[in-house]
């Protein structure tokens, strides 16, 4: 039953297994074992870039192809879900016409993107997702009367899902409409990267492996390489949209920080690349080590400063502002002791 | 010779800047093995490559079972019933035995009894039928690379240097493999720089030179023609 629910695609390895059981059951439990509201907004972060890396994944580490645009494409989502919930008013009509509406319109601009440049080199193919990634960014920060601009905007969810919905006490926790919409996120999520690990361990997702690892042989054998490149960056495109779909139920707010920067874009990258490209399990451990590093990295590095006072320089360099340039030391060395991610090196064992 | 399955006509190819073929003529017969013979470097991978599809043929025409093929698809092509196997065996490694040869099977599930058959060729594979691809042998990846080709039924194999850098033991089972697709009759044309086993397995021969076909005829006359042999290939009758 459970090899069926994850594809036959097992961990592979006992350390593995247990991080990312140690990763559901903290997931699925986070409302109970981290009450407070940091710990359930990192909680719901995590399973949003966890769905959203893995939707990356499809792309780079099954089919070999590199795109700057899935930040845009997780906007696309967020967007869609704020503006169907602006005009169509609060309920979960809007909230799911403005998911598919999202996921449909990121699909089509993938599929215009590829069309474009995937028949021609997959290089190409990052060019021009830089560039329109690029110029939807300053389009929806100069259309400030639909998108809110710089600022974006904020929007209301249905009543159900908001945290003046109290439903009860359970386990000495007060069950609102927030820890609801924490479930909502989780378990859409859970079910979309089910969703992915079926796509990678279906047939599809083979062609895509050998393509990924040569393409001509793909062709060779008479798999038409340009057509499953389209097909893939167009699923992976919608399941972004609807990951960005969920941030911007949880947050009740997108702009252009929040979902379409390109410092998102880096996040992922990081995300995939730290947990392993070509693996889906990797995007759950890449997006849950980068998620609790940016939230908790400053926390602990004040307390290492403190505990340091004495010794000028390390107290110094352990100071929390500086947690971006350890973020980046510990991104650097992760790459250079673990070239095929985390996921990589628990299977191999090397 | 009448209706050959692969007919080319003055083929052009330039890769780069470079211009490699010269106008190749060459028919390929049905049901039989034509061995694509001369020394490095004359064109013979880039003829087998043009004909896949790899390369784009600049000028001149190729024709497959009668329908001209130069302007499709290489998955076109081989969906027609061409297959391939190159000569840096093209499996893929991250993948297992099984995976690789369920891929190959294009048209639908790898059927049993041409696995079997499959097995039978090359027993290694059934042993390593779950392992990863890039873990076998220099051996056993080129039989990979054979059995793929042979999962599905081709009207046409193109087989690169197959029995390359293998120890002996293994080119004759790779011999063996080519002499029971040849038994079926399946047409194929063979590359090869081991004179003996192409003496073995080829019935026609044709000789490259500087991007042409120089020379094309039965094996039999070129393996017993020891000036003919001297002129094109530069072998006497002892190394052939």
């Amino acid at each position: 039953m459970l090899m069926r629910l994850i594809s036959g695609d097992s961990p592979r390895s006992r350390l593995l297994t247990a991080l990312l059981l140690v990763i559901f059951f903290g997931l699925l439990f986070a409302p109970f074992l981290f009450p407070g509201v940091r710990a359930l907004e990192t909680a719901a972060r995590i399973c949003v870039f966890i769905l959203l890396a893995a939707s990356y994944d499809l792309l780079l580490g099954y089919t070999g192809v590199v795109s700057f645009a899935h930040a845009m494409f997780f906007g696309m989502g967020a967007y869609g879900v704020g503006l169907a919930s602006q005009h169509m008013g609060r309920g979960f009509g809007s909230l799911i016409f403005g998911s598919l509406a999202g996921a449909a319109l990121a699909a089509a601009f993938a599929l215009v993107i590829a069309l474009f440049s995937l028949r021609v080199r997959a290089i190409f193919f990052a060019m021009i997702t830089l560039a329109v990634a690029s110029a939807m960014a300053v389009l929806v920060s100069q259309l400030s009367q639909i998108t809110g601009g710089e600022d974006g905007f904020t929007f209301q969810i249905p009543r159900a899902l908001g945290p003046a919905n109290r439903m009860g006490e359970f386990g000495g926790i007060n069950i609102t409409g927030k820890i609801l919409n924490y479930y909502v996120v989780f378990f859409v999520s859970l079910a979309l990267f089910l969703s992915l690990l079926r796509i990678v361990n279906s047939p599809f997702g083979r062609v895509l492996q050998a393509i990924r690892e040569n393409d001509f042989r793909a062709e060779a054998i008479g798999y038409r390489v340009v057509r499953y490149r389209i097909i893939a960056t167009c699923i992976s495109a919608a399941v972004a949209a609807l990951a960005g779909s969920l941030f911007a139920l949880w947050l009740r707010y997108v702009g252009p920080d929040t979902t379409l920067s390109f410092a998102i874009m880096l996040d992922i990258l990081l995300m995939v690349v730290i947990g392993g490209m070509g693996t889906i399990w990797g995007a759950a451990i890449g997006a849950t080590l980068m998620v609790l590093a940016q939230t908790y990295l400053q926390n602990l590095m004040g307390s290492a400063a403190e505990a340091t006072a004495a010794i000028p320089l390390l107290s110094r360099l352990l100071d929390p502002d500086r947690w971006l340039l350890w973020l980046g030391v510990l991104f650097i060395l992760s790459v250079y002791f673990f070239p095929a991610g985390i996921v990589g090196r628990l299977r191999t064992g090397r | 010779m009448s209706d050959p399955i692969l007919r080319l006509e003055g083929v052009h190819t330039d890769i780069a800047q470079y211009h490699i073929l010269h106008g190749v003529d060459l028919d390929v017969p049905r049901g039989a093995v034509t061995m694509l013979l001369g020394r490095n470097g004359v064109g013979k991978t880039t003829t087998l490559r043009t004909i896949i599809g790899h390369w784009t043929a600049r000028a001149g025409r190729i024709a497959f079972d009668g329908a001209d093929i130069t302007a499709m698809r290489t998955s076109d092509r081989a969906r027609a019933g061409i297959g391939y196997v190159p000569e840096d065996m093209g499996i893929f490694s991250d993948l297992t035995v099984e995976e690789n040869m369920t891929l190959a099977a294009v048209s639908g599930p790898l059927d049993p009894v041409r696995r079997d058959r499959i097995f039978a060729a090359f027993p290694p594979l059934r042993t390593f039928w779950r392992s990863a691809a890039g873990t076998l042998s220099g051996g056993q990846k080129q039989m990979l690379s054979i059995a793929r080709a042979m999962a599905e039924e081709r009207r046409l194999y193109l087989i690169d240097e197959p029995t390359k850098g293998l120890a002996p033991a293994i080119v004759s089972t790779m011999a063996g493999a080519l002499r029971d697709l040849k038994t079926e009759g399946a047409s194929i044309l063979l590359v090869e720089q081991n004179f003996a086993v192409a003496k073995a397995l080829g019935d026609h021969a044709a000789v490259m030179d500087d991007g042409r076909i120089i020379w094309s005829g039965p094996m039999q006359t070129l393996a017993t023609d020891a000036a003919l042999l001297e002129r094109l290939m530069g072998l006497s009758m002892e190394q052939a």
